[in-house]
This record gives C-alpha cells, sequence and structure tokens, in this order.
C-alpha cells in the first residue's frame, strides 16, 4: 500500500505547494508511517461497525430561534481584503 | 507568605487567600506578572500576555466565586474575545477572536480572569511544542528538554509557577503527555464532556479540552467550571455533571485497578517502568486491587490514530484559504495559486505532512484501505476498553514511555514522535477519561531530574471516580510538591 502515495499529487488535491525538497522528504517520512500502519491489516474486522465517534449521538436539534451573532463588520473583522463590507475573493471564472 | 512566594501557591491555596482577603485579586496578577517578566524568558511558555485587560477584570473580581479572582492560562487555540488566537501558526498570525469559546465563558462564569496565551504545537499537532511557528518552549526542569505537548505551553507554565492552572487540549494526549513530562497533573475528560464550541478544531472526533495544574484537586475545581452540555456544540452530552471534587479523600477499597499487560512493552524506559510499578504498589496500599487485565487490540491503536487524526485535519484545516481570515498569499495567477501558495506559506511542515496524509487516506481508492478500516479498527479499541471496564474501574499505566526529551532529538522522524503516543492515544479513541499524575523522577545524565507520569483511565463519564484514585496516589507521596530550581542557559 505504501508504495502507492505520490505525495506531489495529493499536494495537488490538498491545494497545498510543496517544494520539491518538501515533496521528497514527505514521501520519505510518509512512506515509513503507512508501513507501520500496515499492520492494520492483520486485525479481522469484518462484520464490525465503523466507528466514526467513540460517542455515537444522532440527531442533536435545538430551538431554531433567531439570535444577535456577528455584524458584517465584526465578520468582517479579520478578512486581508475586503470592499463594500464584503470579503475579496480571486477570481473563479475565467 | 511574601508576595515573591505567591505564584507557588495552588489554585486551592490561591483561592482560601483570596477569600479571607489576605491579598487581593490585583496583587495575585502583579505578582504573577512579576514572576512571568523574571522567568518566562528562559521558558517561552506565553506567546502573549495582556497584563492590562487582566488587571481591569482583576479589580472586579468576586472572589465569593469557585475560581474568584484566579488567572487562568490558555492554550493558544481557544478562542476569548478580543485576544489573538493564532494555534502558533503563520496562517493565523494576528487573528483576534471575535467571540468567546464556551469554556471561556464558564471560567468566568466561576469568577476567574482569562490570562495569556499559551505556545503549543502548531494546530495541536505535536509531542514538543517544537511545531509551533513562533518559539520554542523550553522544560523548567531541564532547559535543554522539551517540554512536551501539543500543549507544552500551557503544561510548563504550571511546572514554573508562572500559572496557577491552565488549560490545554488533548487530541491523542496532547495534556497528559506534557503533564508528564513537565510535572504536573493534567486531566483528559470524556469526549463530550465539555464543550468544543471556540475551539479551533484538529481532530474533532477526538479533541476534548481540559485542565493542567498543580494538583489534582485543582483539576477537579478547573472540571467544575468548564464541563457540562452547551448547546452550540452537536457534540456535547447532555448529561448532569457531578462535583468533580465529591469523592476527594475518600480511599480506594473496593476500588480494583487494571495493569494491561499489552502496556509492559519493550521501549519504555527503565526509571519510568520501575516508577510507574512502584506507583501500582502503592496504590495497592493504599486500599485498591490491582489486577491484570488485557486490551488485545492496543498494538494498533498509533495506526488508527494516525490515520483518523490527519483525515479529520485535512477536512479540518480545508477552511484556512486566506479569504475570510488568516495569511493570504500576494500576487497570485489563478484561483488555484492562491490555495496552493496561501496554504504553503502558511503552515508548517508537521502540519502540511498531516494534511497530505489526511487527505490520501481519505482518497479515492485508499478510503477503504486506510480510513475505514482504521475506523472500524477503533471499535475495536473502544469494545477493549468497554470490556475492561466492566472488571475494573481503573486503568494504570506509564504516561509516556520515557522522561522529557532533547530538543531536537526527534524532529528529524515523525514516526519516532509519534510512537511516543502509544499510552495516551487510545483513550482518545475511545472516548474515556484520563488523567496523568507525577509519580517520581529519573537523573538525567547532567544530573537533572526529569519527572515521570502515572497515567490513570477510567471510562467515559467516571471522572470523578478517576479523580479520586489520583488524589488518594498524590496525598501519599511528595511528588506533586517538588519544583523545579529554574537557572538560566550556560551561554
Amino acid at each position: 500500500m505504501a508504495s502507492e502515495l505520490d505525495v506531489a499529487y495529493v499536494a495537488q488535491l490538498a491545494r497545498l505547494q510543496l517544494t520539491a525538497e518538501e515533496t521528497e522528504l514527505f514521501q520519505k517520512q510518509l512512506g515509513d508511517v503507512l508501513k507501520y500502519a500496515e499492520k492494520l491489516k492483520e486485525v479481522n474486522a469484518e462484520g464490525v461497525d465503523a466507528a466514526a465517534h467513540a460517542v455515537p449521538i444522532f440527531n442533536v436539534f435545538r430551538a431554531d430561534e433567531p439570535c444577535d451573532w456577528f455584524t458584517a463588520t465584526e465578520a468582517l473583522s479579520n478578512a486581508s481584503r475586503q470592499a463594500n463590507n464584503l470579503f475579496i475573493v480571486t477570481k473563479v471564472v475565467e | 507568605m511574601t508576595k515573591r512566594d505567591l505564584p507557588a501557591l495552588s489554585i486551592i491555596e490561591l483561592r482560601d487567600f483570596l477569600r479571607r482577603r489576605e491579598i487581593s485579586p490585583s496583587e495575585t496578577l502583579q505578582a504573577l506578572e512579576e514572576r512571568i517578566n523574571a522567568v518566562d524568558p528562559e521558558i517561552g511558555a506565553y506567546l502573549v500576555h495582556d497584563f492590562a485587560t487582566a488587571m481591569s477584570e482583576a479589580k472586579k473580581a468576586d472572589v465569593s466565586l469557585p475560581l474568584g479572582g484566579i488567572p487562568i492560562a490558555i492554550k493558544d487555540l481557544i478562542n476569548v474575545e478580543g485576544q489573538q488566537c493564532s494555534c502558533a501558526s503563520k496562517i493565523l498570525r494576528g487573528y483576534c477572536a471575535p467571540y468567546s469559546a464556551t469554556v471561556i465563558e464558564k471560567l468566568r462564569g466561576h469568577g476567574a480572569i482569562p490570562f495569556g496565551r499559551m505556545n503549543m504545537d502548531e494546530f495541536a499537532m505535536g509531542s514538543s511544542t517544537e511545531n509551533s511557528s513562533v518559539q520554542v518552549t523550553r522544560n523548567p526542569w531541564d532547559l535543554s528538554r522539551v517540554p512536551g505537548g501539543s500543549s507544552g505551553g500551557s503544561a510548563a507554565a504550571v511546572a514554573a509557577d508562572i500559572a496557577f492552572g491552565a488549560l490545554g487540549t488533548d487530541t491523542g494526549g496532547s495534556i497528559r503527555q506534557p503533564a508528564a513530562l513537565s510535572g504536573i497533573v493534567g486531566f483528559k475528560p470524556s469526549y463530550g464532556r465539555v464543550s468544543r464550541f471556540g475551539l479551533i478544531a484538529f481532530a474533532s472526533s477526538l479533541d476534548q479540552i481540559g485542565p493542567l495544574t498543580k494538583t489534582v484537586h485543582d483539576s477537579a475545581l478547573l472540571m467544575n467550571a468548564i464541563s457540562g452540555h452547551d448547546s452550540h456544540d452537536s457534540t456535547s452530552l447532555n448529561v448532569a455533571v457531578p462535583d468533580h471534587t465529591r469523592n476527594l479523600g475518600r480511599d480506594l477499597k473496593g476500588i480494583r485497578i487494571g495493569l494491561p499487560k499489552e502496556y509492559m512493552i519493550e521501549g519504555v524506559d527503565p526509571a519510568v517502568k520501575s516508577a510507574v510499578m512502584a506507583a501500582v504498589k502503592q496504590l495497592g496500599e493504599l486500599g485498591a486491587e490491582i489486577i491484570e487485565v488485557s486490551l488485545p487490540h492496543t498494538d494498533y491503536a498509533i495506526s488508527v490514530y494516525y490515520i483518523l487524526a490527519t483525515a479529520e485535519a485535512s477536512a479540518n484545516l480545508a477552511r484556512f484559504d486566506g479569504v475570510r481570515y488568516g495569511h493570504r498569499a500576494e500576487n497570485v495567477s489563478s484561483l488555484f495559486d492562491h490555495y496552493a501558495r496561501t496554504r504553503a506559506e502558511g503552515f508548517g511542515a508537521e502540519v502540511k505532512r498531516r494534511i497530505i496524509l489526511g487527505t490520501y487516506v481519505l482518497s479515492s481508492g485508499y478510503y477503504d484501505a486506510y480510513y475505514l478500516r482504521a475506523q472500524k479498527v477503533r471499535e475495536l479499541i473502544r469494545q477493549d476498553f468497554v470490556r475492561v471496564f466492566e472488571k475494573v474501574e481503573a486503568l494504570v499505566s506509564p504516561t509516556s514511555p520515557s522522561p522529557a526529551f532533547k530538543l531536537g532529538e526527534k524532529m528529524t522522524d515523525p514516526l519516532q514522535m509519534y510512537l511516543a503516543d502509544i499510552f495516551t492515544n487510545a483513550a482518545n479513541l475511545a472516548g474515556i477519561c484520563g488523567i496523568s499524575v507525577p509519580c517520581g523522577f529519573v537523573q538525567s545524565k547532567n544530573g537533572k531530574k526529569l519527572p515521570i507520569g502515572l497515567q490513570l483511565l477510567g471510562k467515559a463519564l467516571d471522572e470523578a471516580r478517576i479523580l479520586q484514585i489520583a488524589h488518594a496516589y498524590e496525598q501519599s507521596t511528595d511528588w506533586h510538591k517538588a519544583r523545579p530550581a529554574i537557572e538560566p542557559i550556560a551561554a
């Protein structure tokens, strides 16, 4: 399994630009980690439910009551670029 | 007591002085500030601390409240309105929290003053605090060693008497391990006991906020303050919260404590092993019955943990795109370039590594082999604990296989760093509670005393019992009374 990891490809999926040095280093280091994790193949997990949480709780609702929350100014207070009470994004459509 | 001795007080001792009006909250804060200024340049626990704001809170403090006027240090990933919350990451440098986490509101409701932003591994990813993008934090017992992590700033500050108590977070051991390496008490609550609202998420199914303190009693007091249901966190449990101090002082007669045979592994430092076995004997002398038990899936916990935690992290950290908050790359050529460079410039090496691993195990073609399989083995690990807690009330083990290691020692080999979490990961996977208490020292080659931590694990929501056992042990020893002599680093 481990040898199939292609760090450069996964970095594209993760929207993460890596240098050539980082790519090479992570390939080696994560290869070691995945090799170690191969021992999971030993476990007979047939018929076991996959646990997304240790404490499964479902359908948690609370009253749908309007309340005060951030103003536009507060919501924008940490944005690096903004105008007219809006976030400025990089052009999405060419 | 002189003003100079004041920062060495436990929370309980300080509370009593405040209530008797022998000292005021302002004097307390002033004394703490002076100690921070004298000692923290050696330690590097605080990223920032806003003395003026805390002083204005101290002047209004109501000392009749359970934590009235007591400053509590906060790990830099829990939001306090108006203060920085950077996760020790470049990507959140300068981020100012627009609201406060539920735990902060609860602390304030109990009269405490959130004071200081504590250093940590970036986004809580690490076991040494060396992954902070800002600064190194040094172990107060030996300044050439790490304080543990990821809550290393919180742990080192409490150990060095520059915080009376602190909040940290524990995703795979990040409260218990630094508590062990720094010689203090660290408590990880059961999953869902404490609200995560306002905590910047690393791995949402594993993260819990908890206290780091000088004594077990202090941890119980902070647990009373921060526990409870919160409608803002859908994973917080809607169950009654007991008084966490209610069992303190009770003896251990009739309590069964399990010694998991799978934890008797090679690779544990001999001094750690002998200190832990001496503690087990002590627990027996205090009336507990010691029983050997088995957790058959122990060997898989680290693999499961690093697959699930990184998968969740890769999803949680997708929000850092530079648009709504945080660092943003300049002069981008496209939207892809905007994302890829913003994140490349903002995240450190360990965070990048974990995003890559997490993205990979969730990606098409590998999801079943890694992520799904890890979730199934997680369930088997959880069932191991359910079964064993039918036979015993608690489990005992070392917190960490070794005492504090040297700065830089494990930075080049991530797998070795991950393997140091062997005793702590499983509790997060199973959602149970756990504590680390001081249980001895090992003498290092350069003659320094390095603390050793004893871990006690309890079933989900059985916090009061674990605190009872830890307290009985602590009170029968003097380990928690030892203090490091902080010496300047030789030039």
